[in-house]
């Protein structure tokens, strides 16, 4: 067959183009809500050095938006360019989800321009509230997109007749009917903010260990790293729910994040280690946790891979180190937000110690990869199937050759895309400071 | 109805876009020195603030084709990837000029984001005027990539369209920005330039739409019988008329009326391929076969209906504020500003409620196991979040000096 041919290929480049557009969703999705903070305490003091901050920001929320809108174009392309059957056979059962998408897409492409463009144009508030879609159209956008996820793991809202053609189709059921997507969201959401949040921080958290700690910076900093710290404890909360729903849902998913081989009433928790025949090596293994933390009873019976045939099973340690891989960092990025908070409470200043900054400086590249690993937990989990159940991922994949030419290409533009950014981004913060954004009172500025 | 949709979301692209990819054409072709710096500054600035709602539109097409119609959908994605594929490369480029182009004022870096912006805007359009040609000539059969991959697109009807695609795009640009120009004073020179472009695009359109006539003769004579009768001829005869007369009124330099002409004729070629095309979107397939289940297509419907109720005023808002002059840069006289008032302060109780909204959504989101629960959870979850937020007060605690690693100083 040749279709399957160019199976791995497809498959990787359609985790690259996600890869890629993924962490520009987090800006969308959390960075408007930050330059409106920043903004709305400019209206509230009148303090300049507010409304500079928030309108350096925006310059690079607008370069990171292009860009996102771009690499998000790519990938409705690909839907059709690698993967013509699965929409052939589905596109109206959860096509109705990217359509909408396109509407809140719309909106915030509309007003991002109002909102750049329009600063010293429009009244100050008018300014504000012209920013206020640009955050709402970010989550909405978010929300069709992953209902369509949801529905990929959880499908309903169709039959299939005995021709295995889709019939009695309820695209409003498949979507926004389905149990199954809530966590995804709120899960992504708080991703969200943690990877925006420490990706800001930490770049001035940089700044700050070359010396750079002005008012201006400080602020900077906080923002976002408030916004990450209070983002990453809720995470862990909302993190064990959607494992919940998954062993309810998806319980070959769960098996294989945890390398469970037999159906085990009782089930321990494996941490590290590696899956071969049947167990997990070298990993520490917690007795009962499995069960008590999947179904809150820890005689529970988890069901294990081999309630499926081998060929209906996901690749166990892709998947099973991207869980850990996620889980470890989100830990990790949890117990950094807990610090801040208790230096806030207990001193009511921001940290002093070096290594907080250091620490902070790595944080945003690894709450980068916890996300992406969160999504190679769900979507390479989800394997062979792209509807799970219904229909394979090999059954979908395009007939078209000359795959590989398309993703050495297409790898060479991310390169590109990759490296113009990171230009840009450092072209703008050179940006030299308005001389206003210096406090009119206390004339402490930017320093 | 769902087609209908698509296809006044593709006239609007074409539209919109086209004048877009225009722009870009036109930043090739500006020349050198303090007039062609002129030429392209004015052509950026004016597409700037827009160029991503009117990329959307192309989003907007896809969905809804692949909701409405997914065979036809997964057939001409298959089949013509090869062009597809460049268009995406195209806009990718496009997108990232954009981006780009804010962070530099040196004439060198700005000239070689230019000539790769401008490349990238002919490349899109014609790719994309080759799927049409494509499809046109029914060389997308139903299937995963059933069709020629490489002579489905390298054809004369594709060819012939992918080239009218540019050139449709210069003329409307053209015509868009020697309008535009009106609005800033001293723009005399601008606006001849962009009169004189788009006098030879507009010709340079109006051959290219006839030799198409000519291949389509030769290489898709169903289109070319749909375009001499019935509603096909109609739209062709408003896209003549339309055009000759957007060429008059820009010779007359009356702008304003050339723009809605020019428009209407460019409209009106897509509506004349429509009307050919009918009843079949793909050879042996009819619109009739090809749709989705009456449900997905009345949500379809209504989505995009109330899509519309809040999208048209916003876009509004945008075409009025960008056309004004909103949008431009170096304003004339800044906005007054609020005067200092003072900072809020910051309500003691936050934490403990954060901290109270917190215990709750553990204890409804871990603990419980109803799907209400979990309902409640997240909203105190959410409640607790902006508690905590609020207390932290991150620009509180900022205007609080702290110590500077002084060492790391230069």
């Amino acid at each position: 067959m040749r279709a399957q041919e160019y199976l791995d290929q497809a498959r990787q480049l359609q985790a690259l183009s996600l890869a890629v557009h993924i962490p520009l969703v987090c800006f969308g999705i959390a960075f408007p809500s930050m330059v409106l903070f920043a903004e709305s305490r400019f209206l509230r003091t009148g303090d300049e050095i507010y409304r500079a901050l928030a309108r350096r920001w925006s310059k690079v929320m607008l370069t990171l938006f292009a860009v996102g809108v771009v690499t998000g174009t790519i990938l409705t392309f690909e839907f059709g360019l690698l993967w013509p059957d699965f929409v052939s056979a589905f596109g109206n059962v959860f096509g109705l989800g990217f359509a909408l998408e396109g509407f809140s897409f719309f909106l915030e492409a509309i007003f991002i321009g109002i909102y750049v463009y329009g600063w010293d144009r429009l009244s100050a508030r008018a300014h504000f509230l012209s920013g206020i879609p640009i955050a709402v159209a970010g989550v909405v956008g978010a929300l069709m997109v992953i209902a369509v996820n949801g529905w990929m793991n959880h499908p309903q809202g169709f039959q299939l007749d005995a021709q295995g053609r889709v019939v009695d189709i309820d695209p409003v059921r498949a979507l926004f009917a389905n149990t199954y997507f809530w966590h995804e969201l709120v899960h992504m959401y708080l991703a969200a903010f943690m990877v925006t949040g420490f990706v800001l921080a930490g770049a001035y958290a940089f700044g700050r260990l070359r010396g750079r700690w002005g008012r201006y910076e400080r602020t900077a900093l906080a923002v976002p790293l408030a916004a990450a710290s209070v983002a990453a404890p809720l995470q862990v909360l909302v993190g064990d729910w959607a494992a919940r729903d998954v062993a309810t849902e998806e319980p070959i998913k769960l098996a294989a994040l945890e390398g469970l081989a037999q159906t085990t009433a009782g089930a321990p928790e494996h941490l590290l280690g590696f899956y071969t025949a049947g167990q997990v090596r070298y990993g520490i293994e917690i007795p009962r946790l499995l069960s008590l933390l999947s179904f809150h009873n820890p005689n529970a019976v988890v069901r294990g891979l081999d309630t499926v045939p081998v060929t209906d099973q996901p690749p166990v340690n892709v998947v099973r180190f991207a869980f850990q891989t996620m889980v470890g960092i989100g830990t990790l990025l949890a117990l950094l937000a807990v610090v801040f908070l208790v230096v806030r409470w207990r001193r009511g200043r921001l940290p002093n110690s070096r290594r907080f900054y250091q620490l902070l400086v790595v944080a945003g590249p690894l709450a980068y990869v916890a996300m992406i690993a969160g999504w190679v937990t769900t979507e390479v989990g989800r394997q062979p199937w792209v509807v799970y159940g219904v229909m394979r991922t090999g059954a979908a994949v395009t007939g078209a050759t000359g795959i590989p030419v398309g993703y050495g290409v297409l790898a060479g533009t991310y390169a590109l895309l990759a490296a113009a950014v990171c230009w840009t981004l450092r072209r703008l913060a050179k940006v030299p400071m308005p001389t206003g954004a210096v406090h009119p009172l206390t004339g402490v500025g930017a320093g | 109805m769902p087609l209908l949709i698509s296809w006044v979301a593709l006239a609007l692209y074409t539209l919109l876009a086209g004048a877009d990819f225009g722009a870009g054409f036109w930043q090739l072709t500006a020349g050198p020195g303090a007039h062609g710096r002129r030429l392209r500054d004015h052509a950026h600035h004016a597409m700037a603030p827009v160029w991503e709602a009117n990329h959307v539109w192309l989003v907007l097409v896809l969905t809804v084709m692949w909701t409405a119609y997914p065979t036809v959908f997964g057939s001409v994605c298959s089949t013509l990837a090869i062009p597809i594929f460049l268009a995406a490369i195209g806009i990718v480029l496009r997108g990232l000029c954009y981006a780009v182009q804010s962070a530099t004022e040196e004439p060198a870096e700005r000239r070689f984001i230019d000539t790769a912006f401008a490349l990238s805007s002919i490349l899109t359009p014609f790719m994309l005027g080759t799927v049409i040609g494509g499809i046109a000539s029914g060389r997308v059969p139903v299937g995963n990539a059933a069709g020629d991959m490489v002579t489905s697109w390298v054809n004369p009807t594709s060819l012939v369209s992918g080239c009218l695609a540019v050139a449709v795009g210069a003329y409307l640009a053209a015509v868009f920005l020697a309008a535009d120009a009106r609005r800033h004073p001293g723009s005399g020179p601008l606006e001849r330039a962009f009169r004189g472009r788009a006098l030879i695009a507009g010709v340079a359109a109006g051959v290219l739409a006839l030799v198409g006539l000519a291949v389509l003769a030769g290489d898709a004579p169903r289109i070319l019988a749909g375009l001499s009768s019935g509603w096909g001829l109609a739209a062709a005869a408003v896209s003549a008329v339309g055009g000759v007369g957007s060429l008059v009124l820009v010779l007359l330099r009356r702008f304003e009326p050339a723009r809605i002409a020019a428009g209407v004729a460019v409209a009106a070629i897509l509506a004349g391929w429509a009307a050919a095309q009918r009843p079949y979107l793909l050879p042996g397939l009819t619109l009739g076969d090809a749709a989705a289940d009456s449900a997905t297509l009345w949500a379809v419907v209504i989505s995009v209906l109330l899509g519309l109720v809040v999208l048209a005023p916003s876009l509004a808002l945008l075409f009025r504020l960008s056309l004004a002059g909103h949008l431009d840069p170096d304003p004339g006289a800044p906005v007054r500003h609020a005067t200092l008032g003072p900072d809020a302060v910051r309500p003691r109780w936050a934490g403990r409620v954060g901290l109270a909204c917190f215990l709750v959504g553990l204890v409804l989101l871990t603990l419980a196991d109803a799907g209400v629960a979990h309902v409640f959870g997240v909203i105190a979850l959410a409640g607790a979040g902006l508690a905590i937020f609020t207390a932290v007060g991150p620009d509180e605690v900022a205007a609080k000096s702290s110590r500077v690693f002084v060492r790391e100083r230069r």
